[in-house]
């Protein structure tokens, strides 16, 4: 790792360790605790969609299935560990079922087969009263105690965010750079050369998939127990685009795009909207202009700016050298 | 002992029959030169012979082994490698990070989603001497995005040679190339030793001829000629498909 950007780590580091203590109130620390969830959502997209060019929309029904289990079984009398247990227990298998049903397309049919799943599990969580409570959705009550230490104030809900995080961050860190994560980019670039190089494509994206959908189910854990409610306005078709869009701003296939995307979309969602009444509008803005000029996304994007800046500032000082001479 | 087997192959692509009843047999350590008009069914019969395409009718067999049923991605673990007539790399990726993911293939290492890649020293060591043996160890750094048409070519070869294949299918190898690099990836290919069986698809007829022991000639779909250089060569059939008279 370079030195420039051991120090951004470094740095990122201590800031989102202390945020705490400078962070001015509650309301930003909350912010910040969504960002992070929903980075963790992202960057389970982002197996799919960035690293082996599958794109879904209808993750937010995986995430809403772990929320949902996590809800109903706590509302069932078991306790957080099981619950917690069972939405990821739940999250797996329903992402198996989704892998075994949408890989059998890549590009758009993928893309209209999630879509088409993620409908019908926002179908049932919206119809399935007697589970999913319907319209009034499900309300949890309390928060667990990771290790004995409660989790109800948000500065504490942060640190478990932070912690979860900070693990998924490095098991992406560690997966992205394994042969099977070489083998998975391989799958995006040229599937049928994978496939005569001996590689089984298939297995490699089910694998990915399985991947996705545990870190999609965490965020869906997070989110539950941070919103203490799940309804089916979770699960929606917005939902999924959504979190796409967080990985397409921030920039597919890169580890940091997801995360700069999160931030991003909560921010103006959950911030700017407190001043802005169309800040819909504002996002859509956004969007098309990360489009325009960086249309690989804004991490990838602002590297190269920041490259081509860089490269002229280095010419010009050449050139002002040589004049001189 | 035949390396490479084909008996009474058949594939229609609705109605159009593309391969009829093609019968092949390549001995051990033989190079065999493919030729035809385009459209003979030439890429076809390899994506038969790999398992891309599933045939209606025939077997092939791989050393005596019966593999018409054996999945495709099975097939390079079994000995089988190929080039392909439109470049298939990794544009992304640097040229060594092409070979090592050509000798991950064969690893069950593959799987593996917790090491370091680049902790595999063995692969980047026997990637290092598949690209020496294509002459580009020197530029084996270099992301294949700023490579010649010509080095992609290569890195195609080394990709299948890192394979350790005992055949090896080249799909128009000296397609798109200079004079000095058709002459270049010529002494290359003529430098791979006996113990791999080559069968190749050329239409450039100087350099191919020079290569080929025996030579197939293929018609819509069907084997018309068969035979060493000579045979074909002076078949009136080859004269009449090539020049139509």
């Amino acid at each position: 790792m370079s030195g420039v950007r051991l120090i951004g780590f470094a740095v990122t580091f201590v800031a989102l360790v202390t945020l705490p203590y400078w962070m001015p109130g509650d309301y930003y620390l909350n912010v910040s605790s969504q960002i992070l969830y929903y980075a963790i959502f992202a960057l389970g997209l982002n197996i799919l969609a960035g690293y082996a060019g599958l794109v879904s929309l209808g993750h937010a029904g995986l995430f809403g299935i772990a929320a949902y289990t996590t809800g109903y079984m706590l509302q069932q009398g078991f306790g957080h560990p099981a619950a917690i247990i069972g939405a990821l227990i739940m999250g797996m298998a329903s992402m198996a079922l989704y892998a075994v049903l949408s890989l059998r397309a890549t590009g758009i049919g993928f893309i209209m087969i999630t879509l088409a799943l993620g409908e019908i599990i926002w179908g049932l969580a919206y119809r399935w009263t007697s589970i999913t409570g319907g319209d009034n959705g499900i309300n949890l009550h309390g928060r667990p105690h990771p290790f004995g230490t409660a989790i109800d104030t948000p500065a504490s809900f942060y640190y478990t965010t932070l912690t979860v995080f900070l693990l998924s961050v490095a098991i992406m860190m560690v997966f992205v750079r394994s042969p099977l994560g070489a083998a998975l980019m391989g799958t995006r670039d040229q599937p049928r050369r994978m496939n005569a190089l001996g590689y089984h494509v298939w297995a490699i994206r089910f694998w990915a998939c399985m991947f996705s959908g545990l870190l999609t189910a965490v965020s869906g854990i997070l989110f539950v127990y941070y919103t203490q409610f799940i309804s089916p306005q979770a699960v929606d078709l917005t939902s999924s685009a959504e979190v796409l869009l967080m990985v397409i701003s921030g920039g597919a296939g890169t580890l940091l795009g997801p995360i700069v995307g999160a931030a991003l979309v909560i921010v103006v969602k959950s911030v700017v909207s407190g001043f802005i009444e169309r800040w819909n509008m504002l996002l859509g803005a956004i969007f098309v202009f990360i489009v325009i000029l960086m249309p690989e996304g804004l991490v990838p994007g602002s590297a190269r700016l920041w490259r081509l800046v860089s490269r002229k500032s280095r010419l010009r000082r050449d050139l002002k050298a040589e004049a001189k001479r | 002992m035949s390396a490479l087997t084909v008996k009474g192959l058949c594939k229609a692509f609705g109605g159009l029959q593309v391969t009829r009843d093609v019968n092949l047999d390549v001995a051990s350590g033989e190079r065999r030169l493919i030729i035809g008009p385009n459209g003979a069914g030439k890429t076809t019969l390899f994506n038969l012979i790999t398992g891309e395409l599933t045939p209606d009718a025939g077997s092939i067999a791989l050393f005596t082994r019966d593999i018409t049923h054996v999945p495709s991605r099975r097939r390079p673990h079994l000995g089988m490698a190929r080039t392909y007539q439109i470049i298939t790399l990794f544009p992304h990726d640097t040229i060594i990070h092409n070979v090592s993911l050509a000798l991950l293939g064969l690893s069950p290492m593959r799987w593996n989603p917790l090491i370091d890649m680049r902790r595999l020293a063995h692969l980047t060591e026997h990637g290092r001497a598949a690209l020496d043996r294509v002459g580009l160890s020197h530029l084996a750094d270099r992301p294949l995005a700023q490579t010649s048409y010509g080095e992609r070519r290569r890195v195609e070869i080394a990709m299948a040679l890192a394979q350790s294949p005992k055949v090896l299918l080249l799909d128009e190898p000296f397609a798109g190339l200079s004079i000095d690099e058709r002459r270049d990836v010529h002494q290359l290919l003529l430098g791979i030793p006996r113990d791999v069986t080559m069968v190749m698809i050329e239409h450039n007829m100087d350099v191919a001829l020079e290569f080929a022991e025996r030579i197939t000639l293929l018609h819509f779909g069907e084997v018309i000629v068969e035979g060493t250089r000579a045979e074909v060569v002076a078949d009136p059939r080859t004269r009449e498909v090539y020049l139509g008279h």
